[in-house]
């Protein structure tokens, strides 16, 4: 076991990422995620890696595009507005089956919003963001050890199905320190990028990286390829954590930061004798539809606990299939809720019960 | 360690507040405790005041924002100002008294009056008021063993700034004994 270090989270996913062999990052500094472009700028060259700041989010995304092409290890990471801008860059990485890691901190928005924390980029991860049919795998992580770890899941489920894949963070996640274990896998082989379009000297066809599809049979069965792989990765990498959910009358369902306010909320309910457990999304896209549906059948309620004004709540609802009522509890614009306000949510919904 | 601490270490940037923040972290981390250290880095920030949130525990940690904190360390008046109705009742308080002149006008909690900005320059100590406090908050509080304690210095003092360890460890222990 590596010793324990303290790090920011924002550190440690650039860590991270370098541990997991990625060895080009094209960034563009944005609070609350500047730390981790900074820590890249100061580790990429020692490990003969590429920092490159580039001149505005959209270059950056675009030029993450051309170093997957070729075959490489790549990464770009910003905040919600950020994330805007290179949403045109990361539907064009999905168009030409490419994996990319892509990081978010997220910030309240709309529009330039403000710097604190928030939760309310989850549609524009989860339901696209930028244009057309297609999805990327995002993960939830909610300490930041679990950012460490799921760093380098991303990277290898992003080759493995050929899609970009996204870390949700955000503003707390990002800026707190926590005691983490760095993996010792500096080095370890990647697998083999058979379509990658990296110079052949005529020894093979060569591969054609695009995303342009001008017959509509074509680009409409471009797409149901697609699609059959996301089918399969909504069926084998769902993921999620259930918190004291055996017995429980309600359940709370709640991601990244908002799950850990969830969880103390769960636990002071527990002491007053109230039965409530948690559900804690890792994967956003896959949805973990089977664990909350599994707990809709012997859950009375849903509770929804976000940074946001309602966005998971809907996958949720989706998942219980109106089974049983789902509740919603929400700050927004930078507020991280208390265990205390969800306490009290929890005592009105449980009220009728007692 | 009898319980868990959520503490809020508030005052001016440049007071090396999230410094000693770290340094608290990282003893309990020594000591084997879950921790979690969180920093404004939000609008307050951008007006010149820091403050941060550590928590240790036995428990693995929750919401890492204090909001409640059960000790208080303020090193100017308007951070003791915006936290000290947020302190639980038996909470401890420790104010840089040479930096705030107001009383605590609570009951409820436990105050420490610490002039530990006077005390580091006396003693050539400047810029270490902060360390001082935590000597204090340790003599107060001693949430890990002192070889904890100062592995924790030792780990946010980078090995070629060595001459500052010395320093930091004194500023320590001079704020430890001010509990005499």
């Amino acid at each position: 076991m590596p010793e324990k270090v303290l790090m920011k989270g924002n550190e440690a996913l650039a860590e991270a990422a370098i541990q997991a062999g990625c060895r080009f990052f094209f960034g563009y500094p944005i609070t609350p995620q500047t730390e981790l472009a900074a820590y890249m700028s100061k580790r990429m060259p020692k490990v003969d890696g590429t920092y490159l700041q580039a001149e505005s989010e959209v270059a950056a995304i675009n030029m993450v595009l051309g170093a997957s092409a070729a075959g490489a290890r790549v990464m770009t990471s910003s905040s919600s507005p950020g994330v805007s801008l290179k949403s045109e860059g990361i539907s064009y990485i999905a168009g030409s089956d490419l994996p990319a890691v892509i990081i978010n901190v997220q910030r309240g928005g709309p529009g330039l919003g403000g710097i604190q924390p928030a939760q309310s980029d989850y549609w524009q991860a989860t339901k696209g963001g930028g244009h057309g049919d297609y999805h990327m795998m995002v993960f939830a992580p909610s300490t930041v050890q679990e950012m460490v770890d799921l760093v380098s899941d991303a990277f290898d489920l992003g080759d493995k199905y050929r899609m970009p894949a996204m870390i949700l963070a955000d503003g707390m996640l990002g800026q707190m320190m926590e005691p983490v274990a760095l993996p010792e896998s500096e080095g370890k082989a990647l697998p083999e990028k058979e379509w990658a379009a990296n110079g052949h000297q005529n020894k093979r066809e060569h591969h054609i990286i695009n995303s342009l599809y001008l017959q509509p049979q074509k680009l409409e069965e471009k797409i149901r390829e697609r699609y059959e792989r996301y089918h399969v990765i909504e069926e084998k990498e769902q993921r999620a954590e259930c918190y004291r959910t055996e017995d429980a009358d309600l359940v709370l369902v709640a991601y990244g930061a908002s799950s850990r306010i969830a969880r103390s909320a769960v636990n002071k309910a527990r002491e007053m004798g109230l039965k409530v457990g948690l559900i804690r999304p890792i994967t956003l896209w896959p949805f973990p539809t089977k664990a909350i549906a599994k707990a809709a059948k012997t859950a009375k309620a849903f509770l929804a606990v976000e940074m946001s004004m309602g966005q998971m709540v809907d996958d949720v609802k989706l998942a219980v299939q109106c089974s049983v009522p789902v509740h919603f509890y929400g700050r927004t614009g930078g507020i991280i809720p208390t265990p205390g306000e969800v306490l009290e949510q929890i005592e009105k919904i449980l009220g009728g019960d007692r | 360690m009898e319980k868990d601490l959520n503490i809020v270490l508030a005052g001016f940037g440049g007071q090396g507040i999230l410094f000693a923040g770290k340094v608290l972290a990282y003893a309990g981390l020594q000591e084997g405790h879950e921790i979690s250290w969180l920093p404004s880095y939000g609008p307050e920030m951008r007006g010149g005041t820091a403050n941060c949130s550590i928590c240790i525990s036995k428990e693995p940690i929750g919401s890492p924002l204090v909001v409640t904190p059960n000790v208080l360390v303020a090193m100017n008046l308007p951070s003791l100002d915006k936290f000290i109705d947020a302190v639980e009742p038996g909470g401890l308080v420790l104010i840089d008294s040479s930096l705030i002149d107001k009383k605590v006008t609570r009951t409820d909690v436990t105050v420490c009056y610490v002039p530990a900005t006077r005390m580091a320059e006396e003693h050539g100590f400047k810029g270490l008021a902060n360390i001082i406090l935590m000597g204090r908050l340790y003599a107060e509080i001693p949430f890990c063993s002192e070889e904890n304690l100062d592995a924790g210095l030792q780990k946010c003092i980078p090995a070629r700034k060595a001459a500052m360890l010395d320093m930091n460890r004194q500023a320590f222990a001079l704020g430890k004994a001010s509990k005499e």
